[in-house]
């Protein structure tokens, strides 16, 4: 079955993983700006990841013949340097323009705290600022609850929000609702120790309906899984849910979603590209790099 | 029968014999881990915020009610919605540790 990834951090992830991707449906992904595991040391670096995001990952993916998007930002795990943000901010306006580049993320906060905040509302800004769609990280664990509440009350106080622009993700049981109530779409991502497993994904999509639910699998360099799409697909199947359906939430909705931003194409058939790939841009042949 | 809003397409009958044998081994883990607990060459994590939170959330499992995996959600999640003046730490403990332990 078709499907597009709408969380997938594949600059934490082997060529092989897209291959394993292409060979099981993927069609297209989004990767939204991360944290590397450790603090970036100055804003230059960020320069360098967004260039990352928008020249070099687009070209590996398309070697499989996968779409590759981004969203660009500062990750809430680094949100907390107010002065690193400002900076970070202000780079970021020479990469929207970019063509794989659909808005703003993942932003959002962490621990929760006033800074985190303050770097979010400022993320936000920009992004209604430039007409920008907007891609939320709610929190880990003990501090998604209070951290998906401080973001809906955060975003209340913008009038220029358009819900159907936001993508509230990493929803659990007892956060969709805070999502899905104020109009936005809500992000289920597999990630079955820290946040969801497949099996919880069905249930809420059981519970709450398939209407602005995406799904995804939100590998990164952590435990996770670049093909737990396929897998989730295959637990909708074990659990009596029909083809339509499936594909509703796996192709459909993304496409629903992410085709508010006017660079989202609607993928076509698989055509990866041929070898060598195409010259240009920075870095190492995607095809052909040797370690 | 209809289907209720909210249901799951498969009857309890067929939830039993296509998914029991996983649910099976993963409550025994669980069990394994208490045990192991208890065999642990030193007792000295008896009153772990992390331990009391498995043990609240154990209870909420014997619960008649629906709506068990929100409840235990919450059990474990910071419950106050305040912010923090500066950051702690980066990483969740994956169950609250109180106000006198967040800094």
């Amino acid at each position: 079955m078709k499907y597009i990834d709408v969380h997938a951090h594949m600059t934490s992830r082997t060529t092989d993983d897209y291959y394993q991707m292409a060979l099981t449906g993927c069609v297209a992904m989004a990767d939204p700006a991360f944290w590397s595991g450790y603090d970036h040391s100055s804003p230059e670096v960020f320069a360098d990841y967004f260039e990352r995001l928008t020249d070099f990952e687009p070209k590996r993916a398309a070697k499989y013949g996968l779409r590759y998007y981004t969203w660009l930002g500062m990750n809430p795990k680094e949100a907390e340097d107010r002065g690193m943000s400002r900076e970070v901010l202000k780079i970021i306006p020479e990469f929207l323009d970019r063509p794989n580049v659909l808005g703003l993320g993942e932003i959002g906060v962490n621990r929760v705290t006033r800074n985190e905040v303050a770097t979010f509302e400022e993320h936000a800004q920009l992004a209604l600022d430039h007409g920008q769609m907007i891609h939320i990280h709610t929190p880990h664990l003990e501090d998604k609850y209070k951290g998906t509440q401080v973001i809906i009350d955060a975003l209340a106080e913008e009038t220029r929000i358009r819900p159907e622009r936001v993508l509230v993700d990493h929803v659990e049981e007892h956060t969709i609702r805070l999502a899905l109530d104020r109009g936005y779409w809500a992000g289920i991502t597999l990630y079955p120790m820290t946040k969801t497993s497949h099996a919880r994904a069905v249930d809420m999509l059981e519970m709450y309906g398939t209407e602005r639910i995406l799904v995804a699998g939100a590998c990164d360099w952590g435990p996770s899984d670049p093909i737990a799409m396929p897998k989730f697909v295959l637990e909708m199947r074990r659990r009596g849910h029909p083809e339509e359906e499936i594909h509703r939430i796996v192709y459909e909705n993304p496409i629903e979603f992410l085709k508010q931003s006017p660079r989202f194409e609607i993928p076509k058939e698989l055509t990866p590209l041929p070898n060598p790939p195409p010259q240009g841009g920075r870095g190492q042949d995607p095809w052909t790099d040797q370690v | 029968m209809a289907a209720r809003a909210g249901a799951c397409p498969l009857t309890q009958r067929e939830l039993i014999e296509g998914f029991f044998m996983e649910h099976r081994a993963q409550i025994i883990d669980i069990a394994a881990y208490l045990d192991r607990l208890d065999r642990s060459v030193e007792r000295d994590a008896e009153n772990d915020f992390r331990f009391l939170a498995v043990r609240k959330a154990m209870r909420e499992l014997s619960s008649e009610e629906p709506g068990r995996v929100e409840r235990i959600l919450m059990h474990l999640s910071d419950p106050v919605v305040e912010l923090m003046d500066t950051r702690d730490r980066q990483n969740a403990f994956g169950a609250f540790p109180g106000p006198e332990k967040q800094s």
